[in-house]
């Protein structure tokens, strides 16, 4: 059974200029199909390369759009007449919208590299030029993200960051150096953009990103840079991202694995649409206790980097409805395909968030309650009085959940090292009639050992609060600090 | 560059540069019709898109049969759309390359600050890999000419 397609003139080049062609199928799909067997020419501009019909193709069945009906399974019957009806779009780029600066000679020099480039060209360092990128973090990620952007010479670059920079900072956060140790990042890191591209308006933000301030910090910003290292921000900056129709270059980092992808554009899924529910407190650890290799945040970073840059310029392919992840340790990038959720809360078409919330709360994370002024001496034991009851001689037995590597770096004298994961296997090393002080490195996983200990029966255990660093602090500060 | 041309009647030019300054700051979109490479008139079109018509233009498909139609009643056919870029050089974008169609003609016209400036024409490669700049020509210069503008009427 033959039926009947309606040609637009677009596309009446791959039919033999006829603007009616027939094809057969009982759906269609299947129509379709054998309509870009029969006329091959067809077939890039109905098809996406993923083999699905193009957005833009609309396809009716006498007066109905598919997409109302079965879709492609829409089944054809006799006498039916089917039309292919372009849509037709276009429009100026997302991400820079507002009246282009000129160039100095001093900037055609610096960008020379760039402006032969005809992909970039004197427009496009124009537009790079008039651009505004707002980097969240200005730790691991944000320190290339921020460099290299200054260096290409984006227009006005915004640093949210409220921490000074640690000596632990150093292996990876290239923005700031040992001088910096002390310093605010903002304070450092502006020096160092400075220092790079004196050109570069630096915005700083001397702010927690929070519910309450983020539209506001986000509004003037072109593209934003996602550096954060925990859940409750990386939803904040996605909800915020898609509410304002921003697009944001996500880049995150654990040990030797990388990810990134950009979320939030205009017909492109979110972070939401990937995981529409935080895990579980405590699950995914971060860099702080994972660990990370100095060198990835550079690979990662450099990524989000370029994607900002795309964005800006509108050219290439940018990393919208693709998830890139990075293993470092085999040298591998596998990229997944992402899609945007019809039923996504807050990029679908019937979103349910339409304004900020409490990502604390939502990441199941509670508010951090005050510090408690006494210690609860049925559980908790402080450093300084670990210290007396051990020069009283009084029989403790210490002992280190940490991990092997974390104990060659400092200890306790006279602990013995058993990892938290080895707890219950080698329960047994334990006499439950001694008394046991547990401690790790700040006191969370010791409160964990302590819990399972007391579970099992062991009367009574102590932990240390504040860990080794506390120990160290107050009562041996020359072990080394990490 | 391709050798591919279109020529615009100064009326044809004038109403796509005038529906632009119109709707500024946002963009503007129609149908252009004629024949053998001329555009002799145009069907302004209501720009529906819902994600701000400052930087975007879509033509619905109920727009589209009528462009074709009206296209049909005026003895031409449809030759392809224009398009404004509000305060952005005449140059397609990256978006504009995702959603085009093959043959058609794009003229865009760049209005910066309200005033109607650059006017190019372009041609989407066989391959959807990018655009190919046409040449645009300017005719019927004559502006007491009667004919185009019975046409466009």
């Amino acid at each position: 059974m033959a039926t009947r397609i309606l040609i637009p003139t677009p596309l009446r080049p791959y039919t033999d200029k006829k603007d009616a062609v027939d094809a057969e199928g009982r759906t269609v799909g299947e129509l379709l199909a054998d309509l870009t067997a029969r006329h091959a020419g067809l077939k890039p501009h109905l098809y996406n390369e993923q083999g699905k019909l193009r957005s833009f193709v609309n396809v009716y069945v006498n007066d109905e759009d598919i997409r109302y009906l079965q879709k492609e399974q829409t089944p054809v019957a006799d006498g039916d007449t089917i039309s292919i009806i372009p849509s037709v779009a276009g429009g100026v780029e997302a991400a820079v919208d507002r009246e282009l600066p000129a160039l100095t000679n001093e900037e055609i020099k610096r960008y020379s590299r760039h402006l032969i480039m005809p992909e970039v060209g004197v427009d496009g360092q124009r537009k790079l030029k008039a651009a505004k990128v707002l980097c969240i973090g200005a730790g691991g990620l944000g320190s290339p993200v921020a460099m290299y952007l200054a260096a290409a010479g984006v227009g006005t670059l915004g640093i949210v960051d409220f921490d000074t920079v640690d000596f632990s900072n150093l292996q990876r956060q290239i923005l700031h150096g040992t001088p910096d140790v002390g310093r605010s990042k903002l304070a450092s890191a502006k020096d160092r953009l400075n220092a790079i591209n004196p050109g570069v308006d630096i915005q700083t933000y001397e702010t927690a990103l929070s519910s309450q301030n983020a539209l506001k910090l986000f509004e003037p910003y072109d593209v934003i840079v996602d550096g954060t290292d925990n859940f409750p921000t990386r939803y904040l900056v996605n909800d915020a991202c898609v509410l304002l129709g921003k697009p944001n270059a996500y880049g995150s980092i654990f040990r030797f694995e990388g990810q990134a992808s950009v979320f939030g554009a205009p017909n492109g899924p979110c972070y939401r649409c990937l995981y529409p529910e935080p895990p579980p407190p405590g699950l995914v650890p971060s860099c702080a206790e994972g660990g990370v290799l100095g060198v990835l945040p550079g690979v990662v970073g450099t990524i989000q980097a370029m994607e900002a840059i795309k964005l800006i310029l509108g050219i290439g392919e940018p990393l919208i409805g693709r998830f890139l992840i990075f293993d470092a340790l085999r040298m591998k990038f596998r990229e997944l395909r992402l899609r945007k959720d019809p039923d996504c809360p807050v990029c679908g078409t019937h979103p349910t968030v339409r304004h900020l919330i409490d990502y604390e709360q939502f990441c199941g994370i509670r508010p951090a309650a005050p510090e408690p002024a006494t210690v609860n001496s049925a559980t908790d034991i402080t450093a300084v009085e670990l210290k007396q009851r051990l020069d009283r001689g009084d029989k403790l037995k210490l002992v280190d959940v940490r991990e092997p590597n974390e104990y060659q770096i400092c200890r306790i004298p006279g602990t013995v090292l058993i990892p938290l994961g080895d707890v219950p296997k080698r329960i047994g090393e334990l006499d439950p009639n001694d008394e046991i002080v547990v401690h790790c490195k700040m006191g969370g996983r010791s409160a964990k050992a302590a819990d399972f200990l007391r579970a099992q029966g062991y009367k009574k255990v102590l932990n240390l609060k504040g860990g080794i660093l506390d120990w160290i602090d107050k009562v041996d500060p020359s072990q080394p600090k990490y | 560059m391709s050798n591919r041309a279109v020529t615009l009647t100064r009326d044809v030019e004038l109403a796509i540069r005038a529906h632009g300054v119109e709707t500024y700051p946002h963009e503007c979109c129609g149908a252009m019709v004629g024949r053998d490479g001329v555009v002799t008139a145009t069907v302004p079109l209501p720009n529906t898109t819902e994600e701000g018509p400052r930087r975007r233009f879509l033509v619905r498909p109920s727009d589209y049969r009528l462009a074709e139609r009206r296209a049909g009643e005026l003895g031409g056919e449809l030759l392809g759309f224009y398009h404004s870029h509000p305060d952005h050089p005449a140059r397609p974008s990256q978006y504009d390359l995702d959603h085009a169609w093959p043959t058609f003609a794009y003229v865009i016209v760049s209005v910066v600050r309200g005033q109607a400036s650059d006017i190019s024409v372009w041609f989407l490669k066989d391959d959807r890999t990018s655009f190919d700049e046409g040449t645009l020509q300017h005719g019927d210069q004559n502006p007491d000419s009667h004919t185009a503008q019975a046409v466009h009427r």
